[in-house]
């Protein structure tokens, strides 16, 4: 039942992703790509850069296109849906306990040991774009354009957007 | 709570979309402009309970942006209050990925299309390992190097090599992390 599995696919990375949406992207990688094969990972990545692209949260704006693309409107619903309500839900009907743990020391391990099990993950996707990289657009392109993307990102701050948008046209001119 | 009216409806409508317009970078990034329309503007909330309300959403897993919404919604008008305030932030920008990424696999087969497709893979290289560092450091600044690796080195083994489901893992950490009796004080204090 593909409504059944989408909901799992975007319940349990939202349910254990400690640290916001971006902790959120390997984990749902983990499921879109490794356990259900619903794209690859040239197409997981071509989401993931527009929806850095574009403003607002990113594990929403995931959800609802993968969601859309696997099974429609009903499957952009149930993705959304799966990221969305069970913490919503649990904010708001739990709010008095958690107010009470907010500052509790066991809250704050929570999300500080899940954080090196994401890093670790985060480092694996980085190095199976970089492969996906080297067969698409080749060593020389995949040196060059990430050479450029680190220096405007990290250095020069340049706006995520900008930056896509570049590595846009120039695979449009010298990768076609 | 009474019904709400229009005006705050709109109001939240209006306060949401302009948050959700302008927050780039994911979640995280977008609480500086959710406490600007929120406090600052609207008058919501006071400071201190905005505070709170971020660290109370912090106890929790899942994306931030959504679940300060949700409540703040919520807490204004209600049911139809928490509805609009979500939508307001996630709806315009899932409706345009859908129509962009749409058009865009329609013509996939496009020299030209597929080499833009193709160069945006080192982009999201080099965003992915800027975010590997971040989460790295801030776990290596809280629990040190050595548990930092032991940890990611086990959780890799476990995920890649093992075959464990990430869920798993991450799952019996945090049941660890909550059920272990509440540490030092040295550790309160990080």
């Amino acid at each position: 039942m593909i409504y059944w599995e989408l909901f799992l696919a975007f319940f349990i990375p939202n349910i254990i992703g400690y640290g916001g949406g971006p902790a959120i992207i390997p984990l749902i990688e983990a499921e879109v790509v490794g356990r259900y094969g619903w794209m690859s990972a040239q197409q997981f990545a071509e989401t993931l850069a527009l929806g850095n692209a574009l403003p607002s949260p990113i594990a929403t704006k995931m959800a609802g296109q993968i969601g859309y693309d696997i099974a429609g409107v009903g499957g952009a619903l149930v993705a959304v849906l799966a990221t969305v309500v069970p913490s919503l839900l649990l904010m708001l009907g739990a709010l008095g306990l958690l107010y009470r743990y907010r500052d509790s020391p066991r809250v704050k391990r929570m999300s500080q040991w899940v954080r090196p099990v994401i890093a670790m993950m985060m480092a694996w996707l980085t190095w199976s774009f970089l492969s996906e990289g080297l067969q698409g657009a080749g060593m020389l392109h995949t040196l060059l354009i990430g050479a450029a993307a680190a220096i405007a990102l990290l250095h020069f701050r340049t706006h995520p957007a900008f930056v896509v948008l570049a590595a846009l046209i120039y695979g449009g001119l010298f990768l076609g | 709570m009474s019904a709400p009216d229009k005006a705050t409806l709109g109001a939240l409508f209006w306060a949401f979309t302009r948050i959700g317009l302008l927050g780039f970078g994911g979640g995280p990034a977008m609480i500086p402009l959710v406490q600007q329309e929120v406090v600052k503007r609207h008058a919501w909330l006071s400071d201190e309970e905005f505070a709170d309300i971020l660290a109370i959403g912090n106890t929790l897993p899942g994306p931030i942006a959504t679940k300060m919404p949700g409540y703040i919604g919520y807490r204004v008008a209600g049911l139809p209050g928490c509805l609009i305030a979500v939508l307001a932030v996630i709806l315009p920008m899932i409706v345009a990925m859908i129509l962009l990424l749409g058009l865009f696999s329609r013509y996939r087969d496009v020299d030209w299309i597929r080499g833009m497709g193709q160069a945006v893979v080192p982009v999201v290289m080099v965003m992915m390992a800027q975010l590997t560092l971040d989460f790295w450091n801030k776990s290596r600044l809280a629990l040190g190097w050595g548990v930092s690796l032991a940890m990611a080195a086990t959780a890799g083994g476990l995920i890649y090599l093992v075959g464990l489901h990430p869920g798993w893992v991450v799952g019996a950490l945090l049941a660890a992390a909550l059920l272990r009796p509440a540490g030092t004080a040295e550790e309160a204090s990080r």
